[in-house]
């Protein structure tokens, strides 16, 4: 999320850096102070400080001394950071083609008004994402238990063996799919606000037209939510490269599957509070940053030009 | 994702703050030297008249015995005892209010193989100051040697946990299984059980690195060898091999039940007779009274089997100390009720409540010894106790960073359990990972 943040300020400081301005005036500040205060203080000084940590290094035997940027060539040969990273890749590749293919399925499903109950649908779609993480994991996580979980009882109760969805080949997919649960409803209230504002007399004159279903949704709808897709698209790559919640739940039932270092984030943690690597951990935070930042913005790039 | 943020937030918080602790205590060291100004007797009979309130972080349920009678013994003092979570959840917390420099309780629980860690980190007082040397001869030797690490005594020992065999005699009987006197007659007896039932299993493991240390160090392995900051790592050695060739076939037989110790279905498998044996601590009776209810009567103990037939050969499987952090608020109102919990009439409050002493007094003591155990069928479980903490094998060391090391145990070893990686092999990866972050934090690993 924080990634966000910096193509758009540039963009907007530009604009106003270019004015030329006769007559300084402080008022403006006074306005725009409090909000600087607050982020400098929340936004702007922890990371300052995550870099300032990362150029030291703290040891058991031999205390606190200043490394350069040691810990940043770690980070690149780290197999455990890039382990985590490729994990997250895959997991963006996958999950969140499905995720947004299913939120635009129902979106648009909705949208077409022929749908018997729509407001029900609306409310159980997206009722998923009020569940706190913790607890659809929990739930989620008592229902893959091949032992005393839903996967056991469907085992016993026809006889069957169902694979282990909490195996370390399967683990990353079943958290996928919590993840599908958790967000299709939101993705999908994304697409379907963005569909309300397409004006009906594009629809009216398609049919004039003749224009099946299938055609308007491909050259009318989904040009129209372009731009709501394209954020979907970057809250889903920033979601996935700090997944920590799931796979953090998960590992007190899976704990040979999910690893110390499943996720970047989860290496990050695991580095700090149970390695004390602070300085380490603040280098993996800054470096995985860095990497979200790039693919978001790379994304954006791509979307904002297909625009044109 | 809001877990994410604020994850990230705390560890940035975190390390701001440990970063200052450390210039602080840099500073610290710099001024007054590195000793402990000695507190005699009468400074700590003076806190007690004077009062205050401390804070104790313990997992341990009897302590809150010990509590309710420190305070009726000493009206103006008040303790709060805090569960800060069980073992690494709590180390974790203490570690953070530590470098935090804030929140730091005045006495904490500590295990055994989790102390030189922290008296490493100069995290803990030395309790030499307080004149712990009187109390030689009060505990048993191991745990006593356990807590004087690096040169100091740094925690008073407060239970102990010499290995015994509980195993559900209803289990046993119904499928006429012998009692296993050495690992192979426990992996046949494993084999049998899981032939007869295949519901039951003889155990539950999904890697543990407290079991397999135990195991190892019983079967006569030294992996670890500290001195000072010299630390000699061998996942390889004898013991070591030993314990990954019985336990191998164990996993690739599949007669281990995949069920997290401490877990809900843990407790349920105890009691429904699906988990038949537990090799663990003697402080595991009164778990099993108050989690699994059920078996009572059906479980018997044993002594722990054996590697070699007819040995005697014992180990340790956790057992706590009570330390005292530096950055306490009252170190010596803190150190008056350390001694009166480990030392003094604390520890048969203890005792009486189902805890296993660490003291030679109790543990020789007629009455301890020939307590019958209704939830053993009336068996004088402490006798076969004692006797294993008297065969526990000298000589065992802990690594300076075994809570990190215990940490990532799942990442390495865990992996046999879940893959076909020979758990030889992951007891070599566990070796290496712990070996690369001993390097990285300046110890000279040979």
């Amino acid at each position: 999320m924080t990634v966000l943040a910096p193509p758009t300020i540039s963009r907007t400081g530009q604009a106003d850096r270019g004015r030329p301005r006769r007559r300084r005036s402080w008022t403006g500040w006074a306005f725009v102070g409090p909000f600087m205060a607050v982020f400098a203080f929340v936004f702007v000084a922890p990371i300052a400080y995550a870099i300032y940590l990362s150029v030291f290094r703290t040891r058991l035997i031999g205390g606190t001394s200043f490394v350069g940027l040691d810990n940043y060539q770690q980070v690149f040969t780290d197999p455990q950071f890039w382990s985590g990273t490729w994990r997250v890749t895959l997991f963006l590749l996958v999950q969140v083609p499905i995720m947004l293919f299913l939120a635009l399925l129902v979106a648009l499903a909705i949208d077409s008004g022929r749908l018997y109950g729509k407001a029900f649908f609306r409310v159980a779609v997206f009722m998923p994402y009020a569940v706190p993480a913790v607890v659809a994991t929990l739930m989620w996580g008592f229902m893959y238990g091949s032992r005393f979980g839903l996967i056991g009882n469907i085992n016993d109760a026809f006889g069957v063996s169902l694979p282990d969805p909490l195996s370390p080949d399967l683990v990353l997919a079943s958290i996928g799919n919590i993840v599908t649960w958790e967000f299709v409803g939101y993705n999908m209230l994304i697409f379907y606000s963005a569909l309300q504002v397409v004006p009906r007399s594009l629809y009216e004159a398609a049919e004039l037209d003749g224009a099946s279903q299938l055609q308007v949704i491909r050259s009318i709808k989904l040009p129209a939510i372009r731009g709501a897709l394209l954020i979907a698209t970057i809250f889903s790559i920033i979601g996935s490269f700090q997944l920590f919640c799931e796979p953090v739940i998960l590992q007190s039932l899976a704990p040979n599957a999910i690893t110390t270092y499943f996720t970047p984030n989860m290496y990050a943690y695991s580095l700090s509070f149970s390695g004390q690597q602070y300085n380490y951990s603040a280098t993996v935070a800054i470096v995985m940053g860095i990497l979200t930042m790039i693919v978001a913005y790379a994304v954006q790039l791509r979307g904002t030009r297909k625009d044109r | 994702m809001f877990t994410n943020r604020r994850a990230f937030l705390r560890t940035a918080a975190l390390a701001t703050a440990a970063i200052t602790t450390a210039a602080l205590a840099a500073c610290g060291t710099d001024e007054g030297g590195d000793t402990t100004t000695p507190v005699t007797a009468d400074q700590v009979q003076a806190a007690l008249d004077k009062g205050g309130s401390i804070t104790v972080w313990a997992w341990e349920p009897t302590l809150k015995q010990v509590v309710t009678a420190f305070e009726a013994k000493y009206p103006k003092v008040k303790v709060n005892l805090v569960n800060a979570g069980t073992g690494n959840d709590q180390y974790t917390a203490l570690q953070n209010a530590i470098a935090a420099g804030s929140g730091v309780p005045d006495v904490a629980q500590v295990e055994y193989y989790a102390l030189p860690q922290f008296a490493l980190g100069k995290s803990l007082t030395d309790l030499a100051a307080f004149g712990s040397g009187e109390l030689d001869g009060t505990f048993t030797p191991g745990p006593w040697s356990s807590v004087k690490t690096g040169g100091g005594t740094f925690g008073l020992p407060m239970d102990s946990g010499p290995m015994a065999l509980f195993y559900n005699k209803e289990v046993f009987d119904k499928h006429k299984i012998e009692v296993p006197t050495t690992w192979d007659e426990y992996a046949a007896a494993a084999k049998k059980l899981h032939a007869a039932d295949p519901k039951a299993y003889i155990t539950n493991d999904t890697g543990d690195a407290g079991f397999t240390t135990s195991l190892i160090w019983q079967a006569g392995g030294k992996p670890f060898a500290v001195d000072g900051t010299n630390v000699k790592l061998n996942l390889a050695d004898e013991g070591s091999t030993k314990f990954a060739t019985t336990w191998q076939t164990m996993i690739s037989n599949k007669l281990l039940a995949p069920v997290g110790s401490w877990s809900d279905g843990w407790y349920k498998g105890l009691g429904d007779g699906s988990i038949a044996t537990l090799v663990i601590g003697a402080w595991m009776p009164a778990n099993l009274e108050s989690g699994v209810p059920g078996g009572k009567g059906k479980w018997r103990v044993a002594p722990m089997p054996q590697w070699t037939a007819g040995a005697n050969a014992a180990a340790e499987n956790g057992g706590s100390s009570l330390a005292i952090p530096k950055a306490g608020a009252n170190n010596a109102l803190g150190y008056a009720f350390l001694k009166y919990a480990t030392a003094g009439e604390g520890v048969k409050i203890r005792v009486d409540a189902g805890a296993f002493p660490a003291t030679n007094a109790e543990l020789k003591s007629a009455a301890f010894l020939g307590k019958e155990f209704p939830y053993f069928g009336g068996q004088k479980a402490n006798e076969i106790f004692a006797k294993s903490a008297a065969d526990v094998v000298p000589g065992w060391s802990y690594l300076p960073f075994q809570v990190y090391a215990n940490s990532i145990f799942n990442d390495t070893v865990g992996q046999a359990y879940v893959t076909d990686k020979p758990l030889a092999d992951g007891l070599k990866a566990w070796q290496e990972a712990s070996a690369k972050y001993g390097k990285e934090q300046g110890f000279t690993v040979g």
